[in-house]
C-alpha cells in the first residue's frame, strides 16, 4: 500500500495528559507526527486534535481505531487531503533595513499575499496563511536574504463533510 | 434524563461525611465492593496505610514482598473472581515497580485498579524524593490513569477507575494521588459510575452482521471455532457450549481462551497457536468459515498473516473496535460482547454434524498423539517429563484445580495438558509473558477462589524471578501449592538456541540453589522428585496437603516442547519433531 497524507481529527476531553496518550500511540507504532495541533472545536469543553500524518491507509484506520478506544476520546476520523479544506500560518522576522537594502522584498510580500503585522527599527514580521507548499515557496524566496526567525503551525483542518460529534455526545448521554 | 441541577440537589440529599483524603479512598473501595488489597507501603501512601490499619475489619491488605507481586496477586484474584483487583504502592520506586503488572494487565485485559502515592502537589516537578512521573511512565500500559492532586476528586475519579477497570474489555487503571490530597479533608459523598460520555465500554451488534455471519455459518462445511478470554470476560461460557453444540462445529482455545469449555467435551479440539495441537493448526488453514469468538489474532496465535486462514470467510466476534481487522481481515465483524452476540446468534444456527470433518481433528489427534503426546504423558525414557506431571495433577485433583502458569515450556505444557471442568481456572500470562507471575498471582487466586484447590506450576528460571512471595505465602497462610518443574535451564530460551542458534546455549544454564530448603526456610512444607516411582505419591501428598506445599520436580533436563511453529513461519508448518 502506498504513503499518503492523511488528516487525523480527533475531539476529546480536556485533559491533562491526554496529548500524552495519544501521542504515545503514533511512538508505539513507530509512525512519525508531521503537524499537530491542539485547539478548542465547536463544542463547549472539547478539544480537537488534528493529526498529520503521511503513511498508508491501513495504518491510519488502525491509529484511528487506537486512539478512539481511549476513554476520553469523544470520536477520531481520518480524511485525505482532498476531504478537507487546510491551511497552516506562518511568521518570518527580518531585519528591516532590508526593506529598504532589497526592493526584491516588497515585490515578495505582495505577490505572496502576507502581511506585516509588525515593524520596528530593527525587525519587521511577516504572517502568511495557506497551503504548505506556498509557505515552503515563501521560505525559499526570503531565505537568501536571511531569516531572523521562522515559524510554522500545524495544519488546521475542517472536513467537506459532517463531523457529527454532538449527535455522538447526545446518543451517550442518552443510552 | 437528570439535569445537571436535579443531580446536584441529588447528591446534595445524600448524606456527606467530614472525613480525609485517606479516609476516602478506603470509603471508595468499601463502595465497591473491594474487601481485599495487595501492597507495599511507602512515604507518600502513609496517609491510606493509617486508614487502612483503622478499617482492617472490613477491609484486608495483604502485604506482597514487591510491588511487582501486588500486581500479579490483583491479577490472579481478579482472573480467578471476576472482580476487579486492587494494588497499592508508595511514590517513585514503589510506582515504578508496577509497571510490569500493569502492562500484563494491558494486554490480557485484566479488569485492575493500582493506586499509588504521589509527592505533594507542591513538590510536583521538583525532583522530590521518591518522585517519578508515573502518569507518563504508565501512559501506555493502563486503559486509563489520572493523577489526583485535591481530595474533592477523590469520590468521583475513584468511581471512574472501577466502572472503567471492569467494563467493556477490562483493563489497568492507575490512580496517582498526592500526599496532600490525602491529608484534605472533603465532605465525602460517593456515587457510582455508571457512564462516562466519551467512552462507550461495548458497541451495539449489528442484527445485519448476526444474519450474516449465520448464514455463512449454516452453509460452511468446515467451520472452524477459536474462542479466547472475551467469551470468559463476557461471561459466556454457557452460550459458547450451546452455539458448538448445536451447530456441531470443532472449537479450539487461545492460551486465554483455556477453561471456557471443558477440556473434556468431544467438540474442545485442542489449542491453536505456536505450541498448540496438530489439527486446529493445520485445520485453520483448511476450514472454510473460521469464527473466533472474542480473541485477538495475536502473533502467537496466527504465524505468519500471509499464509494463515487465506481460505476462510472470517467471522470476528469481538467486542473492541479497534481490533476488528487489526491483524485479520473481518469478512463479517460482529461487534459486542460475546454473550450477546453468541445469544443472537444461536436461533439462526441450524443445527448440524460435520461428522467427517470431525474426523479430521480426530485423525491429526492420533499422528501428534503417537509422535509427541504420548511420549510426553507416558514416557519410557529415564527422565522426568513435564507432561507427565500435569497429567498426574489432572488426576489428583480430578482436573478441578485452578493452574497457574508461569512463562515458558512449562506453560506450554500445562495449557496443552491440563484439564479443566470449570472456566476461569487457567491463569497465566499470556500476551507479555512474564516471568515470575505464577507465584504471586497464585497468591491472587487462592484468595480470590478460597474454596478451590490453587496449583501454581512454575519453571525454575520465573520461580526465581518472584520468589520473595514465598514470605506472602508464609505469613498469610496461604494454601497454594506450588509445582517447580526445574530442568535447571531457561527451557524455552534453551530449545530456540538448540533449534534456531545452533545449540550455543548462551545464558540459558542455571545453577539454581537448594529449592526445597529455601521452601523450608519459609516454612512451608517442601519435597524433591527426582524419580518416575516417587511422584505419583508426592502428587498426592501435595494434594492432600491443607496447607501450602512446596514440590519441586526435576524434569530432563534438554527436552523440548512440541508441536511448534517456528516463529514467522505459517499454522500448517507446525513441526512435530
Amino acid at each position: 500500500m502506498k504513503k499518503e497524507w492523511f488528516t487525523i481529527s480527533v475531539y476529546a476531553e480536556n485533559n491533562v495528559g491526554l496529548l500524552n496518550r495519544i501521542s504515545g500511540i503514533f511512538l508505539k507504532r513507530h509512525i512519525n507526527i508531521e503537524s499537530l495541533n491542539v485547539s478548542k472545536s465547536e463544542i463547549e469543553h472539547v478539544s480537537k486534535f488534528t493529526i498529520v500524518v503521511n503513511t498508508t491507509e491501513d495504518w491510519t484506520r488502525k491509529i484511528v481505531a487506537q486512539i478512539e478506544k481511549q476513554i476520553e476520546v469523544i470520536k477520531a476520523f481520518y480524511h485525505t487531503d482532498d476531504e478537507t479544506i487546510y491551511q497552516e500560518s506562518a511568521l518570518f522576522k527580518i531585519a528591516s533595513h532590508l526593506l529598504f537594502d532589497e526592493p526584491q522584498i516588497q515585490n515578495i510580500i505582495s505577490e505572496s499575499k502576507s502581511k506585516i503585522v509588525t515593524v520596528s527599527r530593527e525587525y519587521f514580521v511577516l504572517a502568511k496563511t495557506g497551503r504548505r507548499h506556498e509557505i515552503d515557496e515563501m521560505h525559499d524566496k526570503l531565505e537568501p536574504f536571511g531569516i531572523m526567525q521562522f515559524v510554522r503551525s500545524g495544519r488546521i483542518t475542517v472536513t467537506k463533510s459532517e463531523m457529527p460529534i454532538t449527535a455522538i455526545i447526545n446518543e451517550a448521554y442518552q443510552s | 434524563m437528570q439535569t445537571v441541577k436535579e443531580k446536584k440537589t441529588a447528591k446534595a440529599n445524600k448524606k456527606s461525611i467530614r472525613i480525609s483524603g485517606a479516609e476516602a479512598i478506603i470509603h471508595c473501595l468499601l463502595a465497591e465492593g473491594v474487601d481485599l488489597i495487595y501492597g507495599y507501603p511507602g512515604g507518600a501512601i502513609m496517609p491510606v496505610y493509617d486508614e487502612l490499619y483503622k478499617f482492617q475489619d472490613r477491609l484486608e491488605h495483604i502485604l506482597t514482598r514487591h510491588e511487582q507481586g501486588a500486581t500479579h496477586a490483583a491479577q490472579g484474584y481478579a482472573r480467578v473472581s471476576g472482580r476487579v483487583g486492587v494494588a497499592m504502592a508508595t511514590s517513585g520506586p514503589g510506582a515504578t515497580n508496577l509497571v510490569t503488572g500493569l502492562a500484563d494487565a494491558q494486554i490480557d485485559s485484566t479488569p485492575m485498579v493500582c493506586i499509588t502515592g504521589q509527592v505533594p502537589r507542591h513538590l510536583l516537578g521538583s525532583d522530590a524524593f521518591q518522585e517519578t512521573d508515573i502518569i507518563g511512565i504508565s501512559t501506555p500500559v493502563t486503559k486509563w490513569n489520572y493523577q489526583i492532586t485535591k481530595a474533592s476528586e477523590i469520590p468521583e475519579i475513584m468511581a471512574k477507575a472501577f466502572y472503567i477497570a471492569r467494563s467493556g474489555r477490562p483493563g489497568p487503571v492507575l490512580i496517582d494521588i498526592t500526599k496532600n490530597a490525602q491529608f484534605e479533608e472533603i465532605d465525602f459523598v460517593y456515587e457510582r459510575c455508571k457512564k462516562v460520555r466519551s467512552y462507550q465500554p461495548c458497541p451495539k451488534t449489528n442484527p445485519e452482521e448476526i444474519k450474516n455471519a449465520a448464514d455463512l455459518i449454516n452453509n460452511a462445511k468446515k467451520p472452524f471455532i477459536v474462542y479466547g478470554q472475551g467469551v470468559i470476560l463476557g461471561h459466556a461460557e454457557t452460550q459458547l457450549k450451546e452455539f458448538v453444540e448445536k451447530s456441531g462445529i470443532p472449537a479450539a482455545w487461545t492460551i486465554l481462551g483455556l477453561s471456557a469449555m471443558d477440556t473434556n467435551h468431544p467438540l474442545n479440539v485442542g489449542m491453536v497457536g505456536m505450541h498448540g495441537n496438530y489439527g486446529p493448526n493445520m485445520l485453520t488453514n483448511e476450514c472454510d468459515v473460521l469464527i473466533a469468538i472474542g480473541m485477538r489474532f495475536d502473533d502467537r496465535v496466527t504465524g505468519s498473516l500471509d499464509t494463515y486462514a487465506k481460505q476462510a470467510k472470517v467471522i470476528h466476534l469481538e467486542i473492541d473496535p479497534a481490533e476488528i481487522n487489526k491483524n485479520v481481515h473481518a469478512h463479517v465483524p460482529v461487534l459486542g460482547d460475546a454473550r450477546t452476540s453468541l445469544e443472537l446468534l444461536l436461533p439462526l444456527v441450524k443445527k448440524n454434524k460435520h461428522q467427517s470433518w470431525v474426523n479430521k481433528f480426530k485423525e491429526y489427534h492420533e499422528i501428534e498423539y503417537e509422535t509427541v503426546i504420548k511420549g510426553d504423558l507416558h514416557p519410557t525414557k529415564e527422565g522426568l517429563t513435564m507432561g507427565e506431571v500435569i497429567e498426574e495433577i489432572n488426576i489428583a485433583s480430578d482436573a478441578k484445580a485452578v493452574i497457574v502458569t508461569d512463562v515458558g515450556q512449562h506453560q506450554m505444557i500445562a495449557c496443552r495438558y491440563a484439564k479443566f471442568k470449570q472456566s476461569k481456572s487457567n491463569i497465566t500470562s499470556g500476551g507479555l509473558g512474564t516471568m515470575g507471575f505464577a507465584l504471586p498471582a497464585a497468591i491472587g487466586a487462592k484468595m480470590g477462589a478460597e474454596e478451590r484447590e490453587v496449583v501454581a506450576i512454575i519453571g525454575d528460571g520465573g520461580y526465581q524471578m518472584t520468589i520473595q512471595e514465598l514470605a506472602t505465602i508464609f505469613q498469610n497462610k496461604t494454601a497454594v501449592k506450588i509445582v517447580v518443574l526445574n530442568n535447571e535451564h531457561l527451557g524455552m530460551v534453551r530449545q530456540w538456541q538448540e533449534l534456531f542458534f545452533e545449540s550455543r546455549y548462551a545464558s540459558t544454564v542455571m545453577t539454581n540453589p537448594d529449592f526445597v530448603k529455601i521452601a523450608e526456610g519459609y516454612h512451608i512444607e517442601a519435597m524433591r522428585v527426582k524419580e518416575r516411582k516417587d511422584l505419583k505419591q508426592a502428587v498426592a501428598t501435595m494434594m492432600a496437603s491443607k496447607d501450602a506445599f512446596f514440590l519441586e520436580v526435576c524434569v530432563e533436563k534438554e527436552d523440548n516442547v512440541f508441536p511448534m511453529i517456528p516463529s514467522g513461519a505459517s499454522v500448517s508448518d507446525i513441526r512435530l519433531k
